[in-house]
């Protein structure tokens, strides 16, 4: 350890261990007091702050060595004014000085720049939250020194098996506090860690990833193993044509796909019209064994119990046994629709309203053993890669495999293929599961992370083939 | 903010860094959107803090901090020191990076109309006004407007003497109307979609855009999609309008191009390349009248790539990527310039706040023109599809395979526009597509287009881009897959 690291700043944050901590949550309500403290002097009716601190550190690695190892410390204030039913955001990281003042004028007169909104709500009141346990202090504590003991460790496993490791092990600590001048105060703290590999052998790769608040609960050299071992199976793929497949989709790839419906459940999504649910709310929509449900309070996801207005998070049914029932609500767009909000709004002013940030899908019992086991003729597909959305009313993507492509021939895994694009419907997609595994937390790359089961899929619309 | 990057540097030193460069950013934006009549996101932000990167016992750590005091880029400096230290717990080589001499400099970009200060009153009259003027197309159900602008100072320095302070003004805007009818939604977008057109440069921009003149069309044709034919499934002639193509540039040559996925950094990530080091001035990427550039000068134009240096401290360059159909270059940083056999960096490493590494990006990919117009363009294709508008993009991890469907198309009929199709789509492989490519548009018809939204990196970060193009044409293409069922 240095002797700077040893110093502490003049915030007192600046640990004396090698590692950062965050700040109190009695130091960042001091930060709120004064930001409100300064508009209510300056004349603001209401004002509302948030205030975000993040203590970030990434080691990547890339052909067996450590290439990028980053470490990032931050704090951010962002307020919003609401003055004569019109509001503005500004944020800043500099909060020493007159910078507050500075912001809180800014505000002002961006506010005052555009027409009155007639349906903007004044701040609300003081809210309950139901307590949440998301911080691990060893997660916190984790040192350089340990991811990259971790990261050598993989890269051993794979020079020892002649192959090639790239990936990222990554851990940090975050909190969020939420305050406005009706007396609101909401806080939270998380601490995240992730692990995610490839191994490459030959022109073959594989690859596996792990996320979770404690990093005890994420296991490198599993995940690397898993990897290699998939890698190794995976070389000399060969071409099959195009056309309609049973595809087995391993949890991340479920999340990847199926993570693209989030907004569709927004209300002002369905209030736009460019949601599939649009016209469809409590008709049956997908298959009988598909139950999907927002929850922030589950044991494996993460996240605030409030909102960006600060409303508590409820949980929602959304879709219960293939209909779609329910939408989440931000406190706009629950007037407009005359319910209550669900606890689902972004920051205002924002032009999108809401999302479920928590999705869990609603599992079965078949593992992906047992779906291969039962599988005549399929696919076993690792991940999958650049999801775009063709078609936004029949929830039509497009995206690669990627990582692993296997074919299951009379309840085995066969051999590797060759990639493929796919052209499918997510809700077609839905209507077609054979089987489904327990659901777990999954991560990926192109959804934020959800509970999600393995699938089992008929008639998954496979359109070309790649050269690898 | 030479006295934090000074000190820094002398920390870093003196605790062993055997190399080391900093950067202190001071990053403002401004954001505004319109949805169907009333004003969306309405905000402001900055952001100011330094990042320090070092060298020591031969490998890298970087480190980033807000408390831009002496104290506080101090401890910066040390912990990057520290990180270092624990990335040589699993090096393989040393660092070794390409020479380059060190600069005093001063640079700012070109800036007509510092948008930060024409009155947000007008900004948001004239997106309103936009809106209002699609509304007024019956059978439109949705309508979003928005304008964003950045102002960005940085201040480079190097522990081999360099001090770059560079100022760039970005500015972006663009109009969409969405039409939902039946079980379909279509959209038209102006002047471009997933934000519109996006320049270094500042409200010169929005005025040059003229939002009102082209909304009502916008509105007109995402109503008339809805009646239009649906685009066949076929092998055909396409052209493509320059927006799309400089999507088609930006994913299937910049992409393909980048040094550190070649090498396998990314390959976790974003993934690897097909244009492994083996085919460099080994492959015809393209047909003969092929040519593209990498060029980061302001003479190439105001897009999203140009600088004066990048964020290493390397001079601008322009750099042939391929040369009549030829490939014949890389995006390069200082680290990896040797690898290729270069004395010196291409000059692109670019980071996107104070707070991120800075890694091999695109400056400004750009397709040179040919000689063809537009209309006689048309006139000689007998029959073919001109697509335009970006709908949707994706690629394979190695960029060998892609699928791109624009908003809108035209069928080509004995050489002249006839009807317009619906959900257009059309995928192929990158260099077979490239070297299908027999006329490109000229000059007069050539725009460097902004991509603002490029992620790459792990943290994740997101880099504007610049992609010349002018409408081009190719010759025996899939089309329509993406919306066929077989």
């Amino acid at each position: 350890m240095s002797a700077a690291t040893k110093t502490r700043s003049h915030s007192g944050r600046r640990a004396a261990s090698a590692e950062l901590q965050l700040r109190t949550v009695r130091e960042l309500r001091a930060i709120t007091d004064r930001v409100l403290r300064i508009a209510k002097t300056a004349g603001m009716p209401e004002t509302e702050v948030h205030v975000d601190e993040v203590i970030d550190a990434l080691t990547r690695f890339a052909n067996n060595s450590i290439h990028q190892h980053v470490a990032e410390h931050g704090l951010t204030v962002s307020l919003r004014v609401v003055v004569d039913g019109r509001t503005a955001r500004v944020t800043t990281n500099r909060i020493e000085g007159d910078a507050i003042r500075g912001a809180i004028e800014s505000a002002a007169s961006l506010a005052a720049s555009q027409p009155r909104d007639p349906g903007l709500l004044p701040l609300p009141a003081r809210q309950n939250y139901r307590a949440v346990r998301r911080f691990s202090s060893a997660t916190a504590a984790l040192s350089a020194d340990s991811r990259a003991r971790a990261v050598k460790n993989t890269c051993t496993l794979a020079e020892t098996r002649g192959q090639i490791a790239a990936g990222l092990f990554s851990s940090g600590q975050s909190q969020s506090v939420l305050a406005n001048s009706r007396g609101l105060f909401a806080a939270y703290r998380q601490t995240q860690a992730e692990f995610s590999v490839t191994m490459q052998q030959g022109s073959a790769t594989s690859w596996a990833k792990g996320n979770a608040s404690d990093f005890r609960a994420v296991d490198p050299m599993a995940l690397a193993k898993t990897a290699s071992e998939k890698a190794a199976r995976a070389e000399n793929p060969t071409e099959l044509a195009p056309g309609r497949y049973t595809v087995i989709l391993e949890p991340a790839a479920v999340l990847d796909l199926v993570g693209f419906l989030f907004y569709d459940f927004a209300a002002t999504a369905v209030r736009d019209q460019r949601s599939c649910f649009s016209g469809r709310l409590g008709k049956p929509l997908l298959g009988e064994n598909i139950s999907i449900r927002d929850d922030v309070y589950h044991p494996e996801q993460l996240g605030a119990p409030f909102d960006g207005e600060g409303s508590p998070r409820q949980p929602v049914i959304l879709v219960d046994n293939g209909v779609p029932r329910n939408l989440v609500y931000s406190r706009r767009s629950a007037k407009k629709a005359g319910t209550r909000p669900t606890g689902h709004g972004f920051a205002l002013p924002n032009e999108y309203g809401e999302a479920p940030m928590n999705l869990v899908i609603g599992g079965g019992k078949t593992s992906v053993e047992e779906m291969i086991a039962g599988t005549d003729r399929g696919l076993l597909v690792t991940r999958l890669w650049y999801i775009r959305e063709l078609d936004p009313y029949e929830k039509v993507m497009t995206g690669m495999t990627r990582d692993g492509l296997f074919l299951v021939e009379k309840g085995k895994v066969a051999r590797s293929v060759r990639n493929f694009r796919f052209n499918q419907s997510i809700l077609q997609m839905l209507k077609s599961v054979e089987a489904l595994g327990p659901s777990r937390r999954a991560t990926a790359e192109e959804s934020f992370e959800m509970v999600v089961p393995p699938m089992k899929i008929s008639n998954f619309h496979l359109s070309e083939v790649t050269k690898f | 903010m030479w006295d934090y990057c000074g000190h820094s540097l002398d920390v870093a030193r003196l605790r062993g860094a055997t190399y080391a460069d900093v950067r202190v950013m001071h990053l403002r934006q401004s954001d505004l959107t319109t949805k169907s009549g009333e004003v969306g996101t309405l905000g402001q932000s900055e952001s100011v803090g330094l990042g320090i990167r070092v060298v020591v016992n031969g490998a890298w750590g970087f480190a980033s901090t807000d408390q831009l005091t002496r104290e506080g880029v101090a401890v910066c400096a040390a912990q990057a020191v520290s990180v270092a230290k624990a990335s040589a717990l699993a090096k393989k080589e040393d660092v070794q990076l390409a020479a380059e001499a060190s600069y005093v400099d001063s640079w700012q970009g070109p800036c007509q109309k510092d948008p930060f200060e024409i009155p947000l009153e007008a900004q948001i009259d004239l997106l309103l006004k936009a809106d209002a003027a699609m509304r007024q197309v019956k059978g439109v159900t949705l309508t979003e407007t928005d304008m964003q602008f950045r102002k960005i100072d940085s201040w480079f320095a190097s522990s081999a003497g360099s001090k770059i302070h560079q100022r760039r003004v970005l500015s972006g805007c663009g109009i969409v109307a969405t039409c939902f009818k039946g079980d379909a939604i279509q959209k038209r977008s102006y002047p471009n979609s997933f934000g519109g057109q996006h320049i270094l440069g500042g409200y010169e921009l929005i005025e040059a855009m003229d939002l009102l003149k082209h909304a009502p069309q916008m509105a007109e044709e995402a109503v008339a999609l809805h009646s239009a034919a649906q685009c066949p499934e076929k092998k055909s002639t396409l052209i493509l309008g320059g927006s799309q193509l400089g999507l088609q540039i930006h994913e299937s040559v910049g992409h393909p191009i980048e040094l550190d996925r070649v090498l396998g950094q990314e390959a976790n990530f974003a993934g690897t390349s097909f244009l492994t080091l083996d085919k460099l001035n080994n492959l015809r990427y393209a047909s003969p009248i092929v040519n593209v550039v990498a060029d980061a000068r302001p003479a190439h134009g105001p897009g999203l790539g140009t600088f004066a240096y990048d964020d290493e401290g390397v001079p601008a360059q322009c750099i042939d990527v391929i040369k009549d159909g030829e490939f014949r270059g890389y995006l390069s940083s200082r680290e990896t310039a040797h690898l290729i056999g270069l004395e010196r960096s291409g000059g692109t490493m670019r980071t996107e706040s104070w707070n991120r590494l800075p890694m091999i990006r695109m400056t400004n990919v750009s397709l040179l023109p040919g000689t063809w117009t537009p209309e006689n363009l048309i006139a000689d294709t007998d029959d073919g599809i001109f697509m335009e508008t970006n709908r949707s993009w994706s690629i394979d991890d190695r960029r060998y395979q892609f699928q791109f469907s624009t908003e809108i198309a035209w069928e080509i009929k004995g050489g002249k526009k006839a009807r317009m199709l619906k959900n257009p789509s059309y995928s192929g492989i990158t260099t077979e597509f490239w070297n299908s490519c027999d006329a490109i548009c000229n000059a007069d018809h050539w725009v460097l287009w902004g991509t603002p939204n490029c992620g790459k990196g792990q943290p994740m970060q997101t880099m504007g881009t610049g992609h010349g193009a002018a409408p081009a044409r190719f010759r025996n293409i899939k089309i329509g897959t993406a919306f066929s069922n077989e």
